[in-house]
């Protein structure tokens, strides 16, 4: 192995810290003028939040210098340390940290509170790369898929214990790592499908098209989505073009029965919506005995999986959510008009981004942000306070400076030798991607309101050294890709 | 472990892919909230700013002497924005705006139903409390958040006249707020009369103030130092022509009658009294209890809400006399030395037209002293059978135009909203009615007398009084006189010339005085002044003839022109007469001649409405 001798300063990936300090500062900005009130405090008032707010960023700067300082080695070498500290930590928090608001996952030591939430997720991401970059690892088998995704879910299990749902499934973004080593892209089709099932299901849930509880639209539409899913896959994994078109030509027939059926009596059309689904199972297993290949038989499998979970869908609902996530759910499908209540933060948020209009208010003149319509707006709702000022040239450039950065993150990754490192930078691009999008998808009023932090970018120091430390370990392993 | 040259490599663009995919959805999401969406920013507007309606004071109303009859008093709305409204002590509430809950109900049901409600803006909820009611719910209004009080003025009236003429002011509807996006629910406009005619004077320009209010509705000062507030600017004020003191004694003499009093100044054309009977108090329409009352008067058989004066149709009757000796004698057809036969009436072929006796033959002068009705058969018949003329058609469109010239069958252009035109057929009329040779003279013979087609408002007899008066033309009636800072329409001061020449007139004005001196007119006679009038008594289907009476005075430059109609009342002489003649009496010598006070009481007690028509 030759050492060769490169200064960090040249070798580290310097558009990457640059779009970090960008954001960082632009934040602190955010934070400044989203806790005025137009009493000129000011932002160097450190009983202030964007006084407090830059104590947290030079503390970030400290973690950050101290990172790239530090020897690297130290990351891979104590992953499974850094972990299972980060495990016992979590379940302790449950029982140290005082009740906010029924969540109970602040360490509080003096002045300073910590959220050890936003530290599992580096621990979680060293843990990971330190496991899939083991020499005799691959993403196959049942047992490495257990043992991968027992990894991810711990933390979930146990921050959801601590009823902070919204940090818990920012671990759901780590499959995308997964994906990228190897998981079947199907895996993430069929998640996303079931995403939208349950939406489907959950948002027509009492809509009915013929009347008296006959024809429940969210049924209907679910049925005819796994009835189009079914055939794409025979035609992907099967190339099987024949059998497309005669379940083509069935469904017609048998929608044509029903339509007939109708003149006389009221048959619900879900029962023959069913009854293609039926047909084309039962289509399936034969194909799969006469020509003796499984995957029709594999294939057959998910329509009846998917009219499972589709009927559990709603029991589902009802019985595995908090209702106030039932309730931001409904409110985020429109089932539910409540502008005080859950929906009144995505209202309001919507209401201070779109007056921002085309260039913004122009900074510290947002009205709605001042008047303090928005809630939690220097924390989660931050975006808010951005679009509101500076209009929609300034939240694009943000967000283009967010994207540029996961690019940039990919990139890195991409030019990894080291299978930890390039997981590591996976994981890494994967849960700013989770955050970006749950986090200003809430603030725009396309995703549930889920109560996660825009990263760099929110009031927070757990938040904002979180992210630093995520991020400087990845530069920091970075700038050692030379050393071979 | 070190990355191998695996297949998955191109696994790194579906990532990028998506993340491109989400940074564009996010985009086109702004798009829309942020450019596409306007109403995002009204929200936010109303979310902020409270835009408190600053009402301009609507202008005062004085007579032509400088008295005060219309002035404003406070009033206070109560307005909700409902999406502001908390849990409140709906009794305590109810106590405080004493309305019970039942109503309260009625009223948050009913202010919801209105198109154009909306729970951000503020909608009225009760409207015009008074001083004391207000200030009992001012001290609970710090517990009743998303109530605001709005500021309002309601009319105040110093003397209980006039109201046809002053016109009203009532809150806005619809159809306003369609055609004119100045007013927002809950807002006054004049709805008729002078208030609505010169509503746009009278009203001034609404201001406002922006002030902030934070999330909790606690207001937070004014926005960018009330930099964009705007101040109201007050209504004009605007005087009246019409004199109070005759208004109202003409309102006292036509109390217990139907019909109007119309009187002008005819140099000026400026309307001195403008009497409708039966009429009503016009406090009677202000405030809270304006539903109600309005309810009652426009259910009233006697009609009190119609403006008679501008709307009433009836036949001028033998009024017309006056205008047709005229015409006839600038057409030609007569001198006033011409005479024509009546015995009783006017007879030819079958026809009859009655008279009542008097000496014959008459010539002009005569004709008018003694309201000979054939005397004006035979001018007409002369007229329409003239040979100069091409055709019965031909004379008749001249006849028709002259009488025109005098105001008569279309709207004087009087600054009222409500005018009424009139009418004066024309030969296509009577084509159409009988076949364009189906006519002659004679078979229209009653248009000589006044009576037939020829229908006139009581506006429109005083007008036409005046314009005899002045001997050929006219002023376009009107009652502002001034207006604070401002010109009067031009089209008010505009000057009509009658077709009649004034050399005509005098012979006919005779006729008048004669008539007062010594004729049907008597009852208008006074000491000292000249007084010429023509009296009328118009038949009509609805039950007893109309008493009509027009006339001027004094002679040598007449300073009022007055028409009087008493309905159902029988002659003109019995009862418009007097009327007509105590006006003027009273304009002119600002006081009734002992002599005649008998005679006044006669007209302020007699009661002359129709049993047929007291509501039972």
């Amino acid at each position: 192995m030759t050492q060769r001798h490169v200064s960090i300063t040249n070798i580290i990936d310097w558009p990457t810290i640059i779009v970090y300090i960008i954001l960082v500062v632009a934040g602190w900005f955010c934070v400044y003028a989203s806790s005025y009130e137009f009493d000129n405090s000011s932002m160097f008032d450190f009983s202030q939040q964007a006084g407090k707010q830059l104590v947290w960023i030079i503390c970030a700067g400290i973690i950050g210098i101290s990172i790239l300082l530090i020897n690297y080695r130290i990351y891979s070498t104590f992953a499974y340390v850094f972990y299972g500290a980060m495990v016992l930590l979590l379940i302790a928090t449950i029982f140290l940290s005082r009740d906010i608001n029924g969540s109970h996952s602040w360490l509080e030591f003096g002045p300073v509170r910590l959220q050890p939430a936003e530290l599992a997720k580096f621990a979680t991401s060293l843990a990971l790369a330190k496991m899939m970059s083991a020499y005799d690892f691959k993403l196959q088998g049942l047992r490495n898929y257990a043992k991968v995704i027992m990894l991810i879910m711990l933390p979930m299990a146990i921050i959801i214990a601590q009823n902070e749902t919204g940090s818990a499934l920012v671990f759901a973004a780590l499959f995308l790592v997964l994906y990228r080593k190897g998981m079947p892209g199907v895996l993430i089709i069929l998640g996303l499908l079931a995403a939208a099932l349950f939406i489907f299901v959950i948002k027509y849930e009492s809509i009915y098209l013929q009347g008296e509880n006959l024809c429940n639209l969210g049924m209907l539409i679910s049925a005819i989505l796994i009835i189009i899913t079914t055939n794409i896959f025979i035609f992907v994994f099967r190339k099987d073009k024949e059998m497309v078109w005669n379940n083509t030509k069935a469904t017609l027939g048998i929608m044509l029965i029903a339509v007939a059926t109708n003149f006389f009596i009221t048959v619900d059309y879900i029962w023959f919506v069913f009854g293609i689904i039926v047909y084309m199972v039962l289509a399936l297993f034969w194909k799969s005995i006469r020509e003796r290949r499984r995957l029709y038989a594999l294939i057959a499998l998910f329509p009846i999986v998917a009219v499972g979970y589709c009927f559990s869908a709603d029991y589902l609902f009802d019985n595995a959510l908090q209702p106030h996530q039932k309730s931001r759910i409904h409110v985020l499908l429109g089932t539910e008009e409540d502008s005080q209540g859950a929906g009144y933060n995505v209202n309001q948020s919507k209401i201070a981004i779109g007056s921002g209009q085309f260039i913004g208010k122009g900074y510290l003149k947002g009205t709605q942000t001042k008047l303090k319509y928005v809630p939690e707006q220097s924390t989660d709702f931050i975006f808010c306070t951005l679009g509101e000022e500076f209009g929609f040239v300034g939240s694009t450039i943000i967000m283009a400076l967010y994207l540029f950065l996961m690019i940039r993150i990919v990139i890195i990754a991409e030019r990894q030798t080291e299978v930890f490192n390039q997981v590591y930078a996976y994981c890494v691009a994967a849960i700013l991607l989770f955050h970006f999008t749950i986090n200003i998808g809430m603030v725009i009023g396309v995703m549930p309101v889920i109560g996660i932090p825009l990263p760099f970018f929110s009031y927070g120091g757990s938040s904002l050294w979180g992210f630093t430390l995520m991020l400087f370990v990845l530069l920091k392993l970075d700038s050692t890709r030379l050393e071979r | 472990m070190s990355v191998e040259n695996d297949n998955l490599k191109d696994r790194k663009d579906v990532i990028i892919g998506s993340m491109i995919i989400i940074f564009i959805i996010y985009v086109l999401q702004l798009i829309n909230l942020q450019i596409l969406n306007p109403e995002y920013k009204q929200h936010a507007d109303s979310n902020a700013f409270l835009k408190k309606t600053k009402f301009p004071a609507r202008g005062l109303i004085y007579d032509r002497n400088g008295k005060l009859l219309v002035y404003n008093k406070p009033a206070y709305d109560v307005m909700v924005i409902m999406n502001e409204v908390q849990e409140f002590d709906t009794l305590d509430f109810c106590h405080a705006t004493n309305i019970t809950k039942d109503k309260l109900e009625k009223l948050i049901k009913r202010m919801k139903n209105e198109r154009g409600y909306s729970k951000y803006t503020p909608q009225v909820l009760i409207s015009q409390l008074s001083i004391e009611e207000f200030a009992i719910l001012q001290e609970k209004l710090y517990k009743l958040p998303g109530f605001y009080i709005q500021d309002r003025t309601l009319r105040e009236y110093t003397y209980p006249c006039a109201a046809h003429a002053l016109g009203s002011v009532g809150e806005v509807s619809q159809r306003d707020m369609d055609n004119d996006p100045y007013y927002s629910r809950g807002d006054y406009a004049g709805k008729n009369g002078v208030e609505k005619y010169y509503e746009k004077t009278l009203r001034g320009e609404k201001g406002y103030e922006i002030l902030l209010r934070d999330a909790r509705g606690r207001l937070k000062g004014k926005y960018q130092d009330g930099k964009l507030d705007k101040a109201s600017v007050p209504g004009k004020n605007i005087e009246l022509s019409i004199d109070i003191e005759l208004q109202a004694y003409g309102e006292k003499l036509m109390r217990n009658k139907i019909g109007s009093v119309v009187a002008i100044e005819p140099q000026t054309g400026e309307i001195l009294a403008l009497v409708s009977s039966p009429n009503f108090n016009p406090s009677d329409l202000v405030g809270r209890q304006r539903g109600e009352n309005f309810k009652r008067l426009n259910n009233d058989p006697l009609k009190p809400l119609l403006d008679r004066p501008l709307m009433a149709r009836y036949p001028p009757g033998s009024t017309f006399k006056v205008v047709n000796s005229l015409i006839f004698q600038q057409e030609g057809i007569i001198t006033p030395e011409t005479r024509y036969p009546c015995h009783h009436g006017f007879v030819f072929g079958g026809l009859t037209v009655g008279c009542h006796g008097h000496p014959s033959p008459l010539d002009m002068r005569h004709s008018l002293q003694t309201s000979c009705n054939g005397y004006y058969c035979w001018g007409l018949k002369a007229m329409m059978d003239n040979k100069k003329y091409k055709n019965v058609q031909d004379a008749f469109e001249t006849w028709k135009k002259d009488v025109v010239s005098f105001g008569f069958g279309y709207k004087t252009g009087v600054d009222f909203p409500n005018e009424n035109r009139g009418f004066i057929p024309n030969a296509e009329f009577y084509n159409k009615r009988y076949g364009e040779r189906g006519w002659k003279g004679l078979t229209i013979i009653s248009i000589a007398i006044g009576q037939g087609e020829i229908i006139a408002t009581p506006i429109q007899l005083a007008n036409y009084a005046s314009a005899i008066a002045n001997q050929g033309y006219w002023i376009t009636p009107h009652i502002v006189r001034k207006i604070e800072g401002e010109q009067i329409a031009d089209s008010l001061l505009e000057k009509h010339v009658t077709n009649v020449d004034k050399k005509y007139f005098a012979a006919s004005i005779d006729g008048m005085e004669m008539a007062v001196k010594g004729g049907t007119a008597r009852v208008a006679q006074m000491d000292s002044i000249t007084v010429c009038a023509k009296t009328g008594t118009a038949q009509n289907p609805h039950g007893k003839d109309h008493s009509i009476f027009m006339a001027f005075a004094p002679r040598e430059n007449p300073r009022i022109a007055i028409a009087v109609v008493v309905e159902n009342a029988g002659f003109g002489a019995t009862w418009a007469g007097p009327i007509a003649s105590l006006m003027m009496e009273k304009y002119l010598n600002g006081k009734i001649s002992p002599g005649r006070k008998a005679l006044e009481d006669r007209m302020v007690n007699a009661n002359l409405i129709p049993s047929t028509k007291t509501p039972r």
